[in-house]
């Protein structure tokens, strides 16, 4: 149980802005947790309170049991990936993680270990001013890596990544989860979350909507979306219309119709003596699932002020 | 399933370690601070600049007072020092030790550095030890080197009027002008570290060793003894003054004044360092 990131309150004030609002979750290892929220929801605040970068207004959080700036190897317990390119500009890659390498003791062997691991042995002698923002994150995750860390977080990490450097992020983020480690990373990409995260804890407004494995976070969304194909969608359509039931269509013989549970929509076919080849029950994308629980976020956020006036 | 995961759990426990990894401590972090200053090579134009300052300058002063020699007054003869004129070039030097020292912290606030500083380093103050460490060696090193290159270049430019190691407080004066910059540029690294801003923390420094001292003239003449004398600049500058004003702290009673100064900027940034959000 030691492994782990546990936000207890956490909280964050800039002026009368309350940027994280008391959070309360536990990161564990083996697993890679996705953190989602839309832009100012606190992801990125929260993730330098763990680093101990920003000191909490409220509440706590450790990194394996101690607050990360208590451990006395603190580059072996969390790997960072915080902004692309905390470098000097005027550096070369080598030299600024030979410089972070030393604080820790850490050889020269490693730091061309993980300059070779992420792909910049060409160019790491070269000025990281230059460097695109792909590179740039490269590096950021090198310099994560130095240490050989329990536990990585990563903001954004592949915001400005190819394909290819989407795709070998992804299955490093997995290696490290199966190797055991704590793997916690933010992300705006959705079909990336999706693809690559075991569990999600969703933010709004600095507080906490959801903290679930991602398949039931995805199995909670209420999209009553069915996919029917039928040689006879015109007619169908026909016997589906209601004020309430929506009916699209993408292919001739395909009709995808919102607003009537499946059983209905087959009894209808039948009593009509309409032939289906195809009754699906759709489910809903992370992105839909995601989308319809920020919303409530928001919602939920309108009525707040008049509850904090009660209270006080 | 179950086992998978339990494995998984207890795997960090039992993981073993193919990295070594030691606990951050102040030596390490002034080897760090070591790499990051030597592979900038703004830190080294800076730095030669400085020196090219101490020496050229002296150098310049000197020629130009001994093709002048003939045509000055008595006055002007009973004041000048050789030893002085040759370490001249103080003046200028001063301004490019005052910009490194602020670049050396606000350099990583401006390119994002600092994060990854802090992060490597997330105790801080062992950050500032380090650079202070780091900076305040190279600062001496240099500037005794600058200091006695001027002196010599000095002296053989002078020699018919006065310098040699032998003349009064010679050694005392090519010390304290090391002495002087190095605590200079403590002094804006202090400032650095509290004002996190390159031109900000170069406008800080620059007005507290220039332009406060003019504007000092300004105020009424009883109060000018008891304010100027004490401006840093001033008082440090009476380690390697040696016909200073009457009104003049002594070379050391001055430098300590100055040193005052410069610990007094590093506890403001310290402390600021360790309030603050990164």
């Amino acid at each position: 149980m030691k492994h782990m990131i546990q936000a207890q309150g956490l909280s964050k004030r800039y002026g009368e802005k309350l940027a994280v609002d008391g959070l309360t979750f536990t990161v564990q290892p083996g697993k890679v947790t996705g953190f989602l929220g839309p832009n100012g929801a606190g992801k990125s605040t929260t993730m330098r309170m763990i680093m101990g970068l920003d000191a909490p207004s409220a509440g706590s959080v450790t990194v394996n049991g101690k607050p990360y700036a208590e451990h006395a190897r603190p580059l072996a317990e969390v790997g960072a990936l915080l902004e692309a390119k905390a470098i000097h500009t005027s550096r070369s890659a080598y030299n600024h993680l030979r410089a972070l390498a030393a604080t820790h003791g850490i050889s020269q062997h490693r730091v061309s270990e993980v300059v070779e691991m992420v792909g910049l042995r060409d160019v790491a002698r070269k000025r990281a001013g230059g460097f695109s923002l792909g590179m740039g994150q490269r590096l950021g995750i090198a310099s994560a890596l130095l240490g050989d860390p329990a536990t990585v977080i990563l903001d954004e990490p592949v915001n400005g990544l190819d394909p290819e450097g989407v795709r070998w992020v992804r299955d490093l983020l997995r290696s490290w989860a199966a190797e055991g480690r704590t793997v916690f990373l933010s992300s705006h990409l959705m079909s990336e979350m999706a693809v690559t995260a075991d569990h999600v804890i969703v933010v709004g407004q600095g507080r906490l909507i959801a903290n679930m494995p991602i398949q039931e976070l995805i199995g909670s969304a209420s999209v009553d979306r069915v996919r029917v194909r039928t040689p006879d969608a015109a007619r169908l359509r026909e016997v589906l219309a209601r004020p309430d039931v929506t009916v699209s269509s993408s292919q001739a013989d395909v009709l995808d119709v919102h607003g009537m549970p499946v059983e209905q929509i087959g009894q209808l076919a039948l009593d009509n003596a309409i032939l289906l080849y195809e009754l699906t029950p759709q489910l809903a994308s992370l992105e839909e699932a995601y989308m319809d629980m920020t919303r409530d976020a928001v919602e939920y956020h309108a009525s707040t002020p008049a509850r904090d006036r009660s209270a006080a | 399933m179950t086992t998978a995961t339990i494995a998984a759990h207890e795997a960090p426990e039992n993981r073993t370690r193919v990295v070594a990894v030691q606990p951050v401590t102040q030596g390490r972090a002034i080897v760090s601070e070591w790499i990051k200053f030597s592979t900038l090579r703004s830190t080294w134009i800076t730095l030669i600049l400085s020196m090219v300052g101490t020496i050229g300058i002296g150098a310049l002063a000197s020629w130009g007072t001994n093709s002048r020699w003939s045509h000055m007054g008595p006055v002007e003869i009973a004041q000048f020092s050789a030893v002085s004129r040759s370490l001249f070039g103080v003046n200028l030097a001063q301004l490019a030790v005052g910009v490194l020292g602020v670049l050396i912290i606000s350099g990583e606030y401006a390119t994002g550095m600092i994060r990854a500083t802090l992060s490597a380093v997330p105790k801080r103050l062992p950050v500032l030890w380090a650079k202070l460490t780091v900076f305040s060696s190279v600062m001496f090193v240099s500037s005794l080197i600058a200091a006695v290159i001027a002196f010599f270049l000095g002296q053989a430019l002078l020699s018919s009027h006065g310098v040699g190691l032998g003349s009064p407080h010679a050694i005392r004066a090519i010390v304290g002008v090391a002495l002087y910059l190095t605590v200079i540029g403590v002094l804006a690294m202090g400032i650095g570290f509290a004002v996190r801003s390159t031109a900000g923390g170069i406008s800080a420094v620059f007005g507290l060793i220039l332009v406060v001292p003019a504007l000092g003239n300004a105020l009424p003449s009883s109060w000018q003894p008891h304010v100027l004398p004490y401006l840093p600049s001033n008082a440090g500058s009476a380690l390697f003054t040696l016909h200073g004003d009457p009104g003049s702290l002594g070379p050391w009673t001055g430098f300590l004044v100055m040193c005052i100064w410069a610990a007094a900027a590093v506890a403001a940034g310290g402390l600021l360092l360790m309030r603050r959000d990164a």
